[in-house]
């Protein structure tokens, strides 16, 4: 009885309120950039590793801010869950391309979603171009963000992955 | 004896790397550029991205990208097992 008040009291329950609140408003940048670097990975340098590993410093931002004690199994099997949904679309996208070869651009230069062609030359900063390597960037993104999150959560907690 | 082997495999070794060092080809100067221009050339018009190197890494050699994002998965799910193990014991042991 006496162990279990102790681990109670040594459980870890983050930083001080400073901490928590400076962690929230530096999310909103960290997030903003992430994202800008995934989704311009076919127009600058970048892409979806390394913006997804920019995300993933948020959650260690947020765990050593707010400490294991607020995390949940949940928390754990909806990464794990975002990181096959994302893999299992960047497989999905490599399939469709299969009217011609896998990994086919089907999308490119066909004026749909991403498909705007362009010509030879300077980077003009177009956003809606590159066919399937935007979409496959934000795919590759997520799968990066979950994966490294979920390395960190699991391995900060030291607790077992699997929801109990 | 086997300082003799030790000196002769360090010599040859240290002979290549002296070779090497002399014959080494000099830096941004490809025997062969026919890939490197056909990419340079064709990329923006067959993928519609700017980024060249976004075009070989998601387009060209997609699979190389597809086994980066396995070892990815992979990574995380070996470190799933592991901890997964070493909580069941915990709780066996404290069960007993």
């Amino acid at each position: 009885m006496i162990k279990k008040k102790m681990e109670e009291e040594n459980r870890d329950k983050g930083m001080s309120k400073v901490v928590k609140t400076i962690s929230f408003i530096i999310a909103i940048p960290i997030i903003i950039f992430g994202l800008y670097v995934i989704l311009h990975g076919h127009l600058t340098p970048g892409g979806g590793f390394p913006g997804g590993a920019i995300i993933a410093t948020l959650l260690a931002l947020f765990l050593v801010a707010f400490g294991s004690y607020t995390v949940k199994s949940s928390h754990k099997e909806l990464l794990s869950s975002l990181e096959s949904l994302a893999l299992v679309s960047f497989i999905l996208l490599a399939f469709f391309g299969l009217g011609s070869t896998f990994f086919h651009n089907f999308l490119a230069n066909t004026a749909n979603i991403f498909g705007k062609s362009i010509s030879y030359g300077v980077n003009n900063g177009y956003l809606p171009t590159g066919g399937t390597i935007p979409l496959m960037n934000i795919a590759v993104g997520f799968e990066v963000f979950a994966a490294l999150s979920l390395v960190v959560l699991i391995m900060y907690t030291g607790q077992s992955g699997g929801g109990k | 004896m086997e300082k003799l082997i030790k000196i002769t495999t360090l010599s040859i070794l240290f002979a290549f790397l002296l070779v090497s060092f002399f014959c080494i080809h000099p830096a941004g100067k490809p025997n062969t550029s026919m890939m490197d221009d056909y990419f340079i050339q064709n990329a923006q018009a067959q993928t519609g991205s700017n980024n060249v190197v976004a075009a070989v890494l998601f387009d060209y050699r997609g699979l190389d990208t597809l086994g980066e994002a396995s070892v990815l998965f992979a990574v995380a799910s070996g470190i799933f097992i592991l901890f997964s193990g070493k909580d069941d014991k915990k709780e066996n042991g404290r069960g007993e």
